[in-house]
């Protein structure tokens, strides 16, 4: 608030005119806004769209829709299997977050509570952990989930995702662990609790705000993963929805740019919707991750 | 220890019904290895161990459902004088270089202007973030859409709106254009994350510093320059880091918008090791091409390291 209030003594101090500023700050942004947004705009607006306005721009505005329809959607929902390569994302998400939560939290407790010899490699391990993209591990992984027989199973994701899940998660609750005075778990040790006791009744209901946001992360990384699922899922009931999307909604030459927008629109939904509620989390998390 | 009794006869300190899995839990040494079992098994059996079964592969000639035996160097010999290879290894430097330059050069202006007092600043945020939230692969789809040839909306807007141009562009049909198209998309999705850790990074500065500078008559690109810069520079560093690994190894804009093509003009290292790899079968060949990303991700973490080594002194040493 004092921030913003030295801001506005600072304008009316000099240089910033209210003219100057509209050209300098506010048209800019717009233009920002409305590049960010477009691509959104654009898949809504299409998915709603009658095939014969679509393809015609001479006489539609392309911008808008005259006549919307819901076929695109409908179309999506019943005639594919759109609703199960949802379920079937949702499943591998939860499952691969709580996974990741679990074993976060007490690694995290481990490495900032615990303190013993070595920690600090330990933590600088899961930090490097974090460095190795995907894209050199699918085709060893994709050779060991053969020989474990897992291949086109969802336990295949569901096993691969902690990979890049924990150590973001540890490194997020490592920065929350540090946050919670040890003050706190001394008084409870002195008072005779078992760490376990402190773990569950002093340490967790304070870190409540770095797990949902850890969960956020977690959640909307493995909804939005990609390589794995495509290397490792083949048949179509077993899909995600962003593989799915792209390899059964994708046939032949003349794409279904209808259904394939409204796909994209309902797969991207869940995700938007969970990430509005705790936007606050997130962007938090996400700065503060970085700051770290 | 022994229960105390005091005037207060019904209070008794909690740990005297603990039986031996809470004992258990006390000893220290369990406790480490059975918080830290979880976490680092499942990152060995599927990360460590797949690194290096990797690199092993990189040297045998494995396909699908065949192990391979060691053959030396012969699969980084073929990559030597494979010209695919050396595409898509040109391409990455351009997308991962001309992309991260654009990602950073407008996301710091985006997030100088969101630092700016705004109205509706956390709806602003929120609606910022968007493009990074959603899947890669949806919004690689609208833009695939965008880029359509006949029906591009860009095209219409330049030709039929504003009589720009006199055709439609062919945005993926051709190599350069695709190359643009692709590095067009990959800085959209990736501006939001570069601008909002950049405010972050803002909202640390002391406004006190600007006052100070002001009042010593210094102009807006003083400030930023003499300011701004150089406390931006730390979180700059490890934000540009993760970008530049990010956009190195990125595998789904490209594997969706255009799959490497036209005429493999367009493959990244990621996009081709997977097509050799998974649906050409050539597990060792694939594993080369992945293997040959690892020095340039080290180069990357290396100056993160540094990056970071150098901000403890720019603060005092005192920041952990």
């Amino acid at each position: 608030m004092s921030k913003a209030d030295t801001a506005d003594e600072g304008a009316a101090l000099s240089w910033q005119s209210k003219q100057r500023r509209v050209v300098t700050v506010y048209v800019p942004l717009i233009c920002f806004v409305i590049i960010l947004l477009f691509p959104f705009y654009w898949m809504t607006i299409t998915a709603i769209k009658p095939n014969a306005e679509m393809f015609d721009y001479k006489t539609y505005s392309p911008f808008w829709v005259v006549s919307p329809t819901l076929a695109n959607i409908n179309k999506l929902l019943f005639e594919t299997s759109y609703p199960r390569w949802l379920f079937n994302t949702m499943l591998i998400a939860v499952c691969a977050t709580v996974i990741s939560l679990v074993a976060s939290v007490l690694a995290a407790y481990a490495i900032q509570r615990l303190r013993f010899k070595g920690s600090a490699y330990v933590g600088l391990a899961i930090y490097i952990a974090y460095l190795v993209p995907p894209s050199i591990l699918f085709i060893p992984l994709a050779s060991m989930v053969f020989k474990l027989g897992l291949f086109d199973s969802p336990f295949a994701l569901i096993l691969t995702y902690p990979t890049f899940l924990i150590p973001f998660c540890t490194w997020l609750l490592i920065g929350y662990f540090k946050s919670i005075p040890y003050e706190l778990e001394e008084c409870a040790l002195i008072d005779g609790a078992s760490r376990l006791q402190i773990l569950r009744r002093i340490t967790l209901p304070l870190a409540v705000p770095g797990l949902i946001s850890a969960g956020i992360f977690s959640f909307t990384l493995s909804w939005n993963e990609f390589i794995y699922a495509l290397a490792f899922i083949s048949s179509s009931e077993n899909k995600t929805v962003p593989v799915a999307i792209l390899t059964e909604l994708v046939q032949g030459d003349v794409y279904q740019w209808g259904s394939l927008m409204a796909g994209s629109l309902l797969g991207s939904l869940p995700v938007a919707i969970f990430y509005s509620f705790f936007v606050d989390y997130y962007v938090s998390s996400l700065t503060g991750a970085v700051k770290e | 220890m022994s229960v105390t009794t005091g005037p207060v006869t019904n209070w008794r300190r909690p740990q005297v019904q603990q039986g031996w899995l809470a004992r258990l839990f006390d000893s220290k040494i369990f406790l480490i290895i059975a918080c830290l079992t979880p976490a680092m098994g499942l990152l060995v059996v599927f990360l460590t161990y797949p690194l290096g079964l990797g690199i092993w592969l990189a040297f045998t000639d494995t396909h699908i459902g065949r192990g391979g035996v060691f053959i030396g160097f012969e699969n980084f010999e073929s990559l030597w004088y494979d010209r695919v290879f050396w595409g898509a290894v040109f391409y990455t430097v351009f997308y991962t270089g001309v992309a991260t330059a654009l990602k950073f050069a407008l996301g710091l202006w985006l997030a100088l202007l969101l630092n700016e007092n705004l109205p509706f600043k956390s709806l602003l945020r929120a609606i910022i973030l968007l493009p990074w939230i959603v899947p890669t692969v949806l919004s690689a789809i609208a833009f695939w859409w965008i880029f359509d040839a006949q029906f591009s909306i860009i095209s219409y807007v330049l030709v039929d709106k504003l009589g720009l141009l006199d055709h439609y562009i062919d945005f993926l049909g051709t190599p350069w254009a695709a190359r643009w198209s692709l590095v067009f998309a990959n800085v959209w999705r990736g501006i939001p994350f570069v601008a909002i850790s950049l405010l972050a990074g803002l909202q640390t500065i002391s406004p006190s510093l600007y006052e100070a500078a002001l009042l010593d008559g210094a102009s807006s690109w003083q400030r930023f320059r003499r300011i701004t810069a150089p406390l931006l520079m730390p979180i700059l560093a490890v934000v540009l880091t993760f970008s530049v690994l990010f956009t190195f190894t990125d595998f789904q804009l490209v594997y969706a918008i255009t799959r490497g093509g036209p005429i493999n003009s367009t493959h990244l290292m990621a996009t081709l090791a997977f097509q050799r790899g998974i649906p050409g079968g050539q597990l060792g060949e694939g594993a080369a091409i992945a293997v040959s990303m690892i020095p340039f991700l080290i180069l990357a973490t290396l100056f993160s390291y540094f990056a970071l080594a150098r901000r403890k002194w720019q603060q005092g040493g005192d920041d952990e």
